[in-house]
Formats: C-alpha cells, sequence, structure tokens
C-alpha cells in the first residue's frame, strides 16, 4: 500500500533541505533564460509551473563522465618501457530529483532496458540508476508540443518515479511510488494526506481530458520500415534539418554516446560523453566510408529508432516519452509527431502497368 | 561484482609483424595469466584495442582459438587510433576488450566444402577460421582458398602463404590485380578468378571478406556459382565505440553489428533495411 502525505507548498523548500542533509538533490531553477535541474539551493527560487528546458537526464547520465583513470610510469625494470595502470571509479552517494515530470522519469525506463540487461550491464549507470530517487510532479498544464498520451503515458504516470506529487490548490499530494519513495516521506513537515486523495484524483483526470487527442502509433513500427527506401520521403521531412543536435540532447530517452581519451603529462582518463546521432560524424568511419552519409539517412535512424527498432526489440515499447522538446526547441520547427503520422499515413504511388 | 564491459584487460605486445606497407600484426597476451589462461573466444569474434591516450578500434582476433599462445590483431594504418598502434612495438601496452560479437556458423560448416574468398585486409577474419578448420581439419571437406590482394607487396601473411600453397589438403589460390615482376600466381580481379576456379555450390559454403566494391562483385560470382543466399556467410564492420550494444551507432535498422554480428549471412544480410 502506497504511502500517501500532504506538504504545504510553504513547505516544500525546508522539505529539501532536509533531504538534502542525506542526498545530493537537485530541483528545477532558473539558469538564465533556461529552467535546469540545478543542485538545490535555498536561496533559489524553485520553478514548478512549467517543465524544465532540459530534462533531469545528467543526474543519471552525465553529459561527460569518467569510464577509466589511466596512469602511466616508467617500468623500473626497463627504463625504455611504459607501464600503464588502468582504474574504474564507480560513482557514489545518494540523489533525489524533485519536481521531474511524468516524461522526464519515464525517460530513464527506456534507458534501462539497453543500459541494465542480464548479459552487459553498464555498471556506471546501474549505480547511479539505484541510488538516484524520483519525486515526479504531475502536470497541471499542457503545451501543445506534449504528447506523452499518444505513447501510453499520461500526466499522472508514476512509472520510473519513486515518489508521486500531485499539485491540489494549496500543496502537494505525495503517494510513494516505490519502497525508496516511502522513505523519502518520513519527514515531520509532511501530513497524512488520505482525505486529500479523491482531490488529487480528480486533477489528474482534469488534465488527462486537456490533453490534445492521442494518436494510435501500434503501425509505427511496420509503416516507418515500409518508407525505409523512400529516400524522397526523408528528404522532404529532413529539408529543414540543421543537424544541431537540439533534439538528442534535450531527450530523456536518448541514451546514444560517444568515448574518448584525454591525456595530461602522465595521466589520462577515457570519458564517455553524450553524442548526437545527427551529426555527420556520427556514422563516419576512418575510411571516410559513411553509411548514414546525409541529414535525411540520419533523421531516418533517429525516428526509425525510437518508433520502430526500439520497439521491435523491446516489445512494443516507443522510446519516446512524449515530453515535446524536440519540437519546442527545434530552432528548424521539425514535429518529429507529423513525420511518424506521415510514415503511417503513406501511400506509395501506384505502379503503372 | 559485475564485470566493467568498458575497462579493458591491461596487454603486452609480444610481437610485432609488418605486413604491408600499411597493415601491421600485432602479437598480445593478457597481463593478468589467469585472464589469458581463461581466455576463450570463436572464429570471427572481435574485440577492442585499446591505446591508452588515443582511443579505441575494432579489430578482428585472427588467430584461432587452437593455438592459445597469443592473440594476434591486424591493423590497417587508417585513422588516429590506427596509426598510434603501429608506432607501437614490443614490450608496448595495450588494453583489449575482447571477445565482443557473434561467430562464424563454423559448427554448421562441419561435412561441407569450404570455399574462403579473401580481399586485402579482409583476410584478417578469414585467416582465424581457416586456421581453426586446418586445426580441425577432419570435420571439413574440401577448403579452396582464393586471396587477393592489389600487388604482390599488399598481401599479408606472405609468410604463410608458401605453407597454405604446399598443403595437399588446401586448394590454395592468390591473384593480383596487375601483372607484377616474378609474380607465379594468377593476375586478376577476384570475383573473375573465382568464376575461373569455379568451386562447386554443391555441399559448400563461401565466406568472403574484403572491401565493399570487391564484395559486391564476389556476390555477382558466387551467385553465378550457385551459392544460394544461405551458403554465403560474410563479416561487416561499422564505427563501434561500446562494442555491447549501447552506444548506439552501429545499428542498421534493429541489428547491432557489434552484437548480432560482425557475421551475417547474405540471407541475413537481405533481411536488414539497406544502410550499409
Amino acid at each position: 500500500m502506497a504511502k500517501v502525505q500532504f506538504i504545504k507548498s510553504a513547505d516544500v523548500k525546508p522539505w529539501l533541505a532536509e533531504l538534502a542533509k542525506e542526498h545530493r538533490v537537485f530541483a528545477p531553477s532558473y539558469d538564465g533564460e533556461a529552467l535546469l535541474f540545478r543542485p538545490f539551493d535555498p536561496e533559489q527560487e524553485i520553478v514548478l509551473d512549467r517543465a524544465a528546458t532540459m530534462p533531469p537526464k545528467k543526474t543519471i547520465f552525465p553529459q561527460s563522465e569518467k569510464l577509466v583513470d589511466f596512469t602511466y610510469s616508467k617500468d623500473p625494470e626497463n627504463l625504455s618501457r611504459i607501464k600503464i595502470d588502468a582504474k574504474a571509479n564507480l560513482p557514489e552517494g545518494s540523489t533525489v530529483v524533485f519536481g521531474s515530470r511524468p516524461c522526464d522519469a519515464r525517460g530513464f525506463t527506456m534507458f534501462d532496458r539497453v543500459y541494465l540487461s542480464d548479459k552487459n550491464p553498464d555498471i556506471y549507470y546501474q549505480a547511479r540508476r539505484k541510488n538516484t530517487l524520483f519525486i515526479t510532479l504531475a502536470c497541471r498544464t499542457i503545451e501543445n508540443t506534449c504528447f506523452c498520451n499518444w505513447v501510453d503515458s499520461d500526466p499522472c504516470d508514476p512509472t520510473g518515479s519513486d515518489v508521486l506529487a500531485i499539485p491540489v490548490n494549496d500543496g502537494y499530494l505525495l503517494e510513494s511510488v516505490s519502497e525508496q519513495g516511502e522513505k523519502l516521506l518520513n519527514s515531520k513537515l509532511l501530513a497524512d494526506g488520505s482525505s486529500r486523495r479523491a482531490e488529487a484524483e480528480k486533477i489528474c483526470q482534469e488534465i488527462a481530458g486537456s490533453i490534445n487527442n492521442t494518436k494510435d502509433l501500434t503501425l509505427a513500427p511496420e509503416k516507418l520500415l515500409a518508407v525505409f527506401d523512400n529516400m524522397e520521403f526523408w528528404e522532404e521531412v529532413s529539408a529543414k534539418c540543421l543537424s544541431c543536435g537540439a533534439c538528442t540532447y534535450l531527450c530523456p530517452s536518448c541514451y546514444c554516446f560517444n568515448i574518448t581519451d584525454e591525456t595530461t603529462g602522465m595521466k589520462g582518463k577515457r570519458l564517455r560523453s553524450w553524442d548526437n546521432c545527427m551529426s555527420a560524424q556520427f556514422t563516419m568511419e576512418a575510411s571516410g566510408h559513411n553509411p548514414r552519409p546525409t541529414k535525411a539517412h540520419r533523421l531516418k535512424n533517429r525516428v526509425g529508432h525510437k518508433f520502430s527498432y526500439y520497439p521491435t526489440i523491446h516489445g512494443g515499447v516507443i522510446s519516446c516519452c512524449g515530453c515535446g522538446r524536440c519540437i519546442k526547441s527545434c530552432p528548424a520547427g521539425i514535429d518529429i509527431r507529423e513525420i511518424v503520422l506521415k510514415a503511417i499515413d503513406f501511400v506509395p504511388a501506384a505502379v503503372e502497368e | 561484482m559485475t564485470k566493467n564491459i568498458y575497462l579493458p584487460e591491461m596487454a603486452t605486445i609480444q610481437e610485432v609483424i609488418r605486413e604491408t606497407h600499411n597493415i601491421m600484426t600485432f602479437r598480445v597476451t593478457l597481463n593478468n595469466p589467469e585472464a589469458m589462461k581463461n581466455f576463450s573466444f570463436k572464429p570471427g569474434q572481435v574485440g577492442q584495442v585499446s591505446s591508452f591516450g588515443t582511443g579505441e578500434a575494432t579489430f578482428v582476433i585472427n588467430s584461432p582459438p587452437t593455438r592459445m599462445d597469443y592473440l594476434q590483431f591486424s591493423v590497417m594504418r587508417t585513422g588516429e587510433v590506427t596509426s598510434k598502434l603501429h608506432s607501437l612495438k614490443a614490450g608496448d601496452q595495450i588494453g583489449v576488450r575482447a571477445p565482443l560479437g557473434n561467430s562464424f556458423p563454423y559448427e554448421d560448416m562441419k561435412g561441407k566444402d569450404i570455399v574462403f574468398v579473401g580481399g586485402g585486409i579482409g583476410m584478417a577474419p578469414l585467416r582465424t577460421l581457416l586456421l581453426y578448420m586446418l586445426d580441425n581439419r577432419g570435420d571439413y571437406g574440401k577448403i579452396t582458398l582464393l586471396y587477393g590482394a592489389r600487388s604482390p607487396v599488399d598481401m599479408a601473411y606472405s609468410y604463410e602463404l608458401q605453407d597454405w600453397l604446399g598443403r595437399d589438403d588446401l586448394d590454395t589460390h592468390l591473384t593480383i590485380d596487375a601483372p607484377y615482376e616474378g609474380w607465379e600466381h594468377k593476375v586478376g580481379l577476384i570475383p573473375n578468378v573465382l568464376l575461373d576456379i569455379a568451386p562447386s555450390s554443391e555441399n559448400s559454403v563461401a565466406i568472403t571478406c574484403g572491401p565493399p566494391i570487391m564484395i559486391k562483385f564476389t556476390l555477382q560470382a558466387l551467385e553465378k556459382l550457385g551459392f544460394k543466399d544461405e551458403q554465403i556467410v560474410t563479416t561487416l564492420e561499422k564505427r563501434m565505440k561500446c562494442g555491447v550494444g549501447i552506444c548506439g551507432r552501429c545499428n542498421i535498422g534493429t541489428s547491432y553489428v557489434c552484437m548480432d554480428g560482425p557475421v551475417f549471412t547474405r540471407a541475413q544480410l537481405r533481411q536488414l533495411p539497406n544502410e550499409l
């Protein structure tokens, strides 16, 4: 049985201050014009009335992280020889993310299927994932770029979260989703919220009703494959693309990375950094050959991966959480929803006899 | 403790062989004797070889699992990592993450005639399987090898070719693109020479690897010789980083070359979207 607590709006900051004694706490606050998940600072205003510009992706998957430390040293037995020691350090400590949206938290479930496979678990991701808790804020306002309802989610979806916070009139109803989340709800600042449950449920229903009509994407996997060789289709939908990669960096479910080495003197590190499949370098081979030579090929792979390949591999789950950041932040105004719908509706020209 | 898929095993280069002006072969052993003793792999599997400070690149293990004194990688100098590897010498330290990927279906090939068609550095993966089969000679039927390069000086493994030519349990054909003084073997492009040799497709499997243009015409030649898609095996290359299906750059549709490959039959390749 989930634990249900209530917190007054004014007590949110003191509660986060309490949590910050034990965990690294991230909450959305403005950095210039960008609303970002930043380390909790009591002096900063926490902004909860809109979705953050960037999802809290880096709390579990840092923009750049060290995989291996290596050091060179002279071999004392043979001075012309360089010895190399390579070590890995796993991330430690626990993190609480406050104010993530259902789409943000659900994005990590797309990562989980790939990063936490039985065969090859990624232990850096694993270490952060199990020690990062999400207090997710249900959405009270829906933007015209939102489409979580198209991808089997809704504005009160607790999937991937540890606590779901539903904004009610004078505060938030806090429902534990996981056992770890339940432990976060023991503060004296919280009161039993059972009596407010009906109110919260009504709010969730109202919001779900206000989101734009859902679309059936069941056919997306096969329809996207059907237009794979139709480069005219892909050239048209990618014509405006600048290959800037904003869509990938802002996406809660984009998980591709690069691995690079850096050295200074006798020390070095191997880094894993976010990569961008919209860049020509992404698949460029040393020979000069590129299997995805144009932006049309690259956009095809990005849309194809999310709405066709990933669902085919992972039991039908679309690797998109419907947050709409790629639409909102695309400098050229490309709308991934339109591309998917266009592929679903595409009818090949009749072959003339 | 779960294995760290990104942390390479440290290894020592035991021997460096200069094969051609741009190909070098490295024979390496893992520094941890336990890891070396327990290392097991199948022909066709690859490894990520690291020069710490420069990076990693993918190479097939081209020594067979039947000869475990060392692991062998042949490296064609093409980019940053391969140039750095070419500067290394015996005693130098590298990192190895291996084995990765699938392998040649060598169990299914038992009892069949085998036709190897290798072009240039594409001979490396074939070498693994060829030596494995020679070490288990009784399991396989007639083995034919066609190995081609631009010229004699572009031909890797030149030091073992005499042995291969001399064996009566291996039908070896060497070819170069254009006449060359002192060359005693065939002259002509691989697909044409293949049609001249005309190995039978009956109860046979053809395994081919080489530059894309050679593969393209070799597949056509094999088709003329009656080889069905299921009888043709090749091994692919893609830019890879993680090697374990996570980093997201080597996929062709739903298939990850690093995990589901690098070895594919032609029949499997036809099922994939066209993005080689």
